[in-house]
């Protein structure tokens, strides 16, 4: 283990025709901690989540992926799946995409995709049914089973996604990303709609996935009191520019960040300031 | 949630007098307007050149009412046997049975297809009908693969049929080789133009994905109709060898398989033989997908067909994917080619219009898209619904339209409309196709 951070954004920069979303970024995220990237509404926190999974090409800047060997993969350079597949970046999204028409199981069965593909010989070891490939598709289920007991959806394992109760289909969507086993899990919102309860067993879960797994998380939440409570370090954006960093205490007490969240939504800056108190 | 909750209101909505007569008078408006000047109104040039005109507010009125009428018909039959009330409607039990009885058929529906030659031994015209039957069955199958797990919607799959039937007969008749070293070759052929068509398709989605399928099938068939040194032409080619039993021909010669056996010739021999010929190729067909359907392969197909992006951010090549999903349609389309090839003996660019296509791909539809008892249910459905209204001359197509609509109002997500899943841990349950994505092209 090296001790350089997982991830290092330096000056990234996205525009958009006229409008630049995300400005001269520069953050690093720790090797086994939560980053939490936090801003209101429009700031460029899901702009600077596709450029680091590569669903767009940055305008400028460089984004280092550092693996645990040592080696250092530049991200702005990959395709969106090479990201994940080889320098093993997972992501959630804003909007869940789940596979609304294939079972939970099978939700994480296509996670592992990969590594099934090479176990089946590219298909036509697979086709022939050699043992190999069995075990390596008993060892997937075995994962994907190990992932819904975690998330609590055992029972549910034969279920359509799509039929799921929505806090079920966010938290399926983090295991199918965890089922990649990814160096790094990106989650954008992940509290997004959740109840009080909901929160803290997310909370709770991603806390899990850091300590026990030691998976590095990056994350955008709106849900202060997930937030807060379990970040290691928070980035603060707005409008495209990083305006504050620190611990969540730091941040908390930081007047530019208070003014960040009272200058567009009264709710948002509540929430912070409550959470402070 | 809130989509939740409107879906919700929507079907709650569709129940209702109010809304059924809202429904037929909006119906029964916009003909008022549309047929106002078309039949209101008749204009015609008088004698002497000039306009003249008469209003005919009577057939006006009769056609309004129709519309009118015919709108409250329809939806009284779309909320009684359609998708929403039928839930409803019918009770559990008779649902259960039914659920068995399907469990049961693809079986039976096998068993009597390998009877076929034995029952009917003599009637030349159901083997024949069975052929094709099962010629589209395969067609459908193929075609299965790429629209109906890969969710790419191709209207240009007659061309790999095409490719299939020319590489067989220019194979045989200019080579001399045999129909079983021709088969793979002419599903490889058939393969290698998926993988042709697939890539300037990859970035196309829906319509513009197939537009460009259905101009490939154009192309493809244009080619060979004016590449007259090598395929003939529109004088098509003829003489393409019969297919043998390993070498030993099927005829009326010495050493014929007649002779062999020393059982009188018949020239129903030839025909069972075809018959279960393509029987085991479409019946290959269905076991390699079922198969492909279980490995990575094939869920990441139908992962596809649900939401790309999340195949992407999952580390799935979806270029790769989409081209292997072509491939093994186009093979499969291949194989049948070359069997439509060496049964008919002579083929012309004719057989290959878009018309094919479409009947290929109305099978899928009909079918439920991804299920295979559907989409061999659906072709025995067309294709025999073809020649079950033969008698009604003109009217055929009519009445073979009529029932086409009949059945897509009555099952808009074809005949099996629910996705079977690939793998489970305690019990398969079959998934509702609200739930199934079309796919995006
Ligand atoms: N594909 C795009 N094309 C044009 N503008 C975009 C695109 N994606 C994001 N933007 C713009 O970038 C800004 C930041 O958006 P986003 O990253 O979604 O914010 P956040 O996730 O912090 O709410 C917004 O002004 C948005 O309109
Ligand atoms: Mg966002």
């Amino acid at each position: 283990m090296s001790g350089e951070p997982i991830l290092s954004v330096d000056r990234l920069t996205m525009r958009f025709g006229g409008i630049v979303a995300v400005q001269d970024l520069s953050f690093a995220a720790e090797r086994g901690k939560i980053t939490a990237l936090i801003g209101p509404n429009g700031a460029g926190k899901t702009t600077v989540f596709n450029c680091i999974t590569g669903f767009y090409k940055p305008t400028g800047g460089a984004i280092r992926l550092n693996h645990d060997d040592g080696r250092q993969t530049a991200l702005e350079r990959l395709n969106d799946f090479r990201i994940a597949k080889q320098a093993k970046v997972a992501r959630t999204f804003q909007n869940i995409r789940l596979f609304p028409g294939m079972t939970a199981l099978e939700n994480l069965m296509v996670a592992q995709h990969n590594a099934l593909m090479r176990a089946s010989g590219f298909t036509f070891l697979g086709l022939i049914g050699v043992p190999t490939y069995r075990d390596a598709e008993k060892r997937a289920i075995a994962l994907a089973t190990d992932w819904l007991k975690r998330i609590n959806l055992l029972d549910r394992a034969d279920d359509a996604a799509g039929n799921l109760a929505y806090g079920d289909q966010r938290r399926l969507e983090i295991a199918r990303a965890m089922c990649t086993e990814p160096a790094l899990l990106c989650l954008d919102e992940p509290a997004a709609g959740l109840n009080a309860r909901e929160s803290a067993s997310l909370s709770e879960l991603l806390r899990s996935i850091r300590g026990e797994l030691g998976t590095s998380i990056l994350l955008i939440e709106h849900d202060m009191s997930v937030v807060m409570e379990i970040s290691d370090h928070i980035v603060v954006m707005d409008h495209g520019v990083k305006i504050a960093e620190g611990t969540p205490r730091e941040v908390r007490d930081d007047p530019k960040v208070i003014a960040a969240y009272l200058g567009t939504d009264e709710e948002e800056a509540a929430a912070v300031m409550e959470s402070g108190s | 949630m809130t989509a939740l909750s409107t879906e919700t209101t929507q079907a709650g909505r569709t129940v209702g007098i109010p809304f059924i007569l809202k429904k037929a008078f909006l119906s029964a408006c916009v003909a008022l307007v549309l047929f106002s000047l078309m039949i209101g109104i008749r204009t015609e040039a008088g004698p002497d050149g000039q306009l003249t005109w008469w209003t005919r507010f009577g057939d006006l009125a009769s056609i309004v009412g129709l519309v009118f009428g015919g709108s409250i018909v329809i939806e009284l039959l779309r909320q009684w046997i359609g998708p929403t009330g039928a839930e409803k409607l019918v009770p559990a039990p008779i649902q259960r049975s039914l659920s068995l009885a399907g469990r049961f058929l693809g079986p039976a529906l096998l068993v009597f297809t390998l009877l076929v030659p034995v029952i009917f031994y003599n009637q030349r015209y159901i083997l024949d009908l069975g052929i094709l039957v099962l010629t589209y069955v395969m067609l459908g199958w193929g075609l299965n693969v790429v629209v109906g797990l890969a969710g790419l919607l191709d209207l240009g799959y007659v061309a790999f049929y095409a490719v299939g039937a020319y590489s067989y007969a220019l194979l045989a008749t200019n080579f001399g080789w045999s129909f079983w070293v021709c088969l793979p070759l002419a599903g490889m052929l058939a393969a290698i133009w998926g993988v042709m068509l697939g890539f300037p398709v990859l970035r196309l989605r829906g319509d513009y994905l197939a537009i460009v399928t259905l101009a490939f099938g154009e192309i493809i068939r244009l080619v060979i109709l004016n590449w007259q040194s090598l395929t003939g032409g529109p004088n098509g080619v003829s003489g393409i060898p019969r297919p043998t039993l390993f070498g030993i021909p099927l005829d009326n010669s010495d050493d014929g398989l007649a002779a062999k056996l020393g059982i009188e010739y018949s020239p129903t021999h030839r025909i069972i033989f075809l018959f279960y010929l393509i029987l085991a190729l479409a019946l290959l067909t269905n076991w390699v997908t079922i198969r492909l359907r279980r490995l990575p392969i094939g869920r990441a197909w139908e992962a596809l067909r649900e939401d790309e992006v999340a195949c992407r951010a999952l580390g799935i090549n979806t270029t790769t994917t989409k081209l292997t999903a072509f491939a093994t349609g186009a093979m499969f389309g291949g194989f049948a080619g070359a069997f439509f090839a060496t049964r008919q003996g002579f083929i012309s660019p004719e057989s290959f219009t878009f018309q094919e296509s479409a009947l290929v791909l109305a099978i899928v539809v009909l079918g439920g898209m991804g299920s295979q008892l559907g989409v061999a249910l659906a072709a025995l459905t067309m294709i025999g619904g073809f020649e079950l209204f033969r008698g009604l001359e003109t009217y055929r197509m009519l009445v073979f339209g009529m029932a086409m609509v009949l059945i897509m109002i009555w099952r808009p997500r074809g005949i099996i409309g629910h996705r079977a899943p690939t793998v489970y841990l305690t019990k398969a349950q079959a998934i509702s196709s609200d739930l199934v994505k079309e796919g995006h092209g």
